[in-house]
């Protein structure tokens, strides 16, 4: 499938592969049929994290420059995973960049007059995986992060995105590194329309992490545990809805990792609050609460699609995936979507 | 509504009703982020403020300028959290001193646009977004009498003000079954560096001062819930809020 390489002027136009695992059938539609397509009753859950800017040009001790691309905030503000790069940029595909310099823990990170930060700790699978702490906090810290920080971004796209183009149209908490893009076509002439069907919608929040590094050994741990908050009037919409024997839509794959993350560490139940979950979901896993999966349409070998496997079978998706390929469906952030209900 | 613990950003926060507001807010229990350009007024508004026990956070950034807008909202929520009220108070009269639209530069009224119009836009767009998702909030704009009478040699800014107490009033027709609610605000007359750019030659003993102005704004967002959406109404006709 062909990635989008750019932002496109009307989400209502962009398609929808409809694959309904309990018809075992693949149809087409436009993202503007979204309303019809839901019950009344049902559950649309998105996750309202807006997208940080979390690539950052840095200089270590000896003045070599790299790339460090923010994974994952720790205890608090000042401290995060990140991912260290070489001194190229998005334009090079991930899995072609070469090793960054090489750092040792206690080594201070420049980024600018008013941004630094010491590397506190190398991870054990990879040394380009490190812990970081700023030494700036509070509002110095934010506005010094998103004053030098750029959108982290694939070699798919055509040009630098501005961070307008990384939000969701109604994200407000800064803690995803990535746009949770599945709901970026949500656009509010499309929510009117979903509530006026009779959905109801309510909101976690996700801290998406990064989709890729192309190193190997850290692709093959992604994704990394990722911090999630549910709030109590989303506990009870789900039991709501579950109680009615209504649907509940995960609008992104990260929002199934907070709704099953969650239900995996409270005995299937959600409890309100934050958590961390390390949960993988795919094919084996039994879906506790996400009755249904709206989310774009991503490269068949990641991860994402070990995800949708617990929502329809792999001959399914595969036969759809196919067929979006042949119907010339675009990939990736800025692509099309699909909405997948479980059999 | 209730202001303890509830996240406020301000722009045009580091002089007159903009600071006046911030420590109002702060007063009340609000978590306050204020904006301005210029970084060492900004500072000393957001000192004042904590020196008195309040919660207050300075982010240096122009609303006039596109790429500032996801700075401004990301930073605040990292900082204190969902915003619940938004107070589009940033302005500029475009030229100074004023003079007829005869001898203004376009690019002096398209720069009173840009602060005064599309910046409190592109602020409302993303804050009032996540309002409409968490089911609550309120924007504040704060107009003039500028908006309403047509004063020779006012043109880029009684333009703008205009322009955005329409703004107000479509948000408020959109908004609606949202619960977030957006209100415009005529202040009244205020001593400020901004009216003394306008009129430098005025009696500032007939001037309001902007921490009374702040108090009766105050008392308008508590009754926000009442006011019709995209209401704009005049501050000297709502009493101080009992602080």
């Amino acid at each position: 499938m062909s990635p989008a390489v750019w932002p496109r002027r009307e989400p209502l136009d962009e398609r929808l592969l409809v694959v309904d695992a309990a018809a075992y059938a693949v149809r087409d539609a436009h993202v503007r049929d979204l309303p019809s397509l839901l019950r009344e009753g049902d559950l649309l859950v998105v996750n309202d994290a807006a997208t940080i800017p979390a690539s950052l040009r840095a200089s270590c001790p000896g003045g070599a420059q790299m790339e460090v691309r923010l994974l994952a905030r720790g205890g608090d503000d000042r401290t995060w995973r990140a991912v260290l790069f070489d001194d190229r940029d998005w334009r090079t595909r991930t899995e072609d960049r070469l090793a960054p310099p090489h750092v040792d823990p206690g080594d201070r990170l420049i980024v600018g007059d008013d941004l630094d930060a010491t590397v506190l700790a190398l991870d054990p699978i990879s040394p380009r995986l490190v812990t970081l702490r700023f030494a700036q906090d509070g509002a110095p810290l934010w506005s010094a992060l998103y004053r030098h920080g750029r959108p982290v971004q694939y070699a798919h796209l055509a040009a630098p995105l501005d961070l307008w183009a990384t939000q969701t149209p109604y994200g407000s908490r800064p803690w995803a590194v990535e746009e949770p893009s599945a709901g970026r076509p949500l656009c509010w002439r499309l929510l009117a329309s979903v509530r006026a069907r009779g959905v109801e919608v309510a909101f976690i929040t996700h801290a998406a992490g990064l989709s890729a590094t192309g190193d190997a050994v850290i692709d093959a741990a992604l994704p990394l545990p990722e911090r999630f908050d549910i709030p109590d009037a989303t506990v009870a919409a789900v039991a709501r809805a579950k109680a009615r024997g209504a649907r509940v839509v995960a609008a992104g794959t990260t929002v199934v990792r907070a709704l099953e993350g969650c239900a995996a560490m409270n005995s299937g139940s959600l409890v309100a609050g934050e958590g961390t979950t390390d949960l993988r979901v795919g094919p084996s896993h039994r879906l506790r609460v996400a009755d249904a999966l709206f989310t774009g349409l991503h490269d068949p070998a990641a991860s994402h699609f070990q995800l949708l496997q617990a929502f329809a079978p792999q001959e399914l998706l595969e036969r759809a995936y196919a067929h979006a390929e042949r119907e010339g469906y675009l990939s990736h952030e800025f692509g099309d979507s699909s909405l997948i209900a479980r059999g | 509504m209730d202001m303890r613990g509830l996240g406020a950003l301000v722009t045009g926060g580091s002089r007159g009703l903009g600071a006046a507001l911030g420590h109002a807010l702060a007063e009340a229990g609000a978590r306050v982020v204020l904006v301005a350009r210029q970084r060492g007024p900004l500072d000393e508004v957001v000192e004042a403020i904590r020196r008195r026990g309040g919660e207050a956070h300075a982010l240096v950034a122009d609303v006039g300028v596109k790429e500032d807008a996801h700075r401004i909202a990301g930073a605040a929520a990292a900082l204190v959290g969902d915003i619940a009220l938004l107070v589009n108070n940033a302005s500029t009269l475009g030229v100074a001193p004023l003079r007829p639209l005869m001898d203004t530069d376009c690019e002096a009224f398209e720069a009173a646009l840009a602060v005064n119009v599309v910046g409190p836009l592109r602020l409302t767009k993303i804050v009032a977004g996540a309002m409409a998702l968490h089911g609550r909030g309120l924007v504040v704009n704060i107009s003039s009498d500028a908006a309403v009478s047509a004063y020779a040699e006012w043109g880029a800014y009684g333009a703008s003000k205009a322009a955005l107490d329409h703004l107000g009033r479509i948000w408020g027709a959109e908004l609606e079954g949202t619960n977030v609610r957006i209100v415009t605000v005529d202040p009244g007359e205020m001593d400020t560096r901004m009216h003394a750019d306008a009129l430098p030659g005025a009696d500032r003993a007939t001037l309001l001062r902007p921490s009374l102005v702040a108090q009766r704004i105050l008392s308008i967002v508590r009754a926000a819930g009442a006011l019709p959406n995209g209401a704009r109404v005049e501050a000297s006709r709502f009493a101080e809020a009992a602080s």
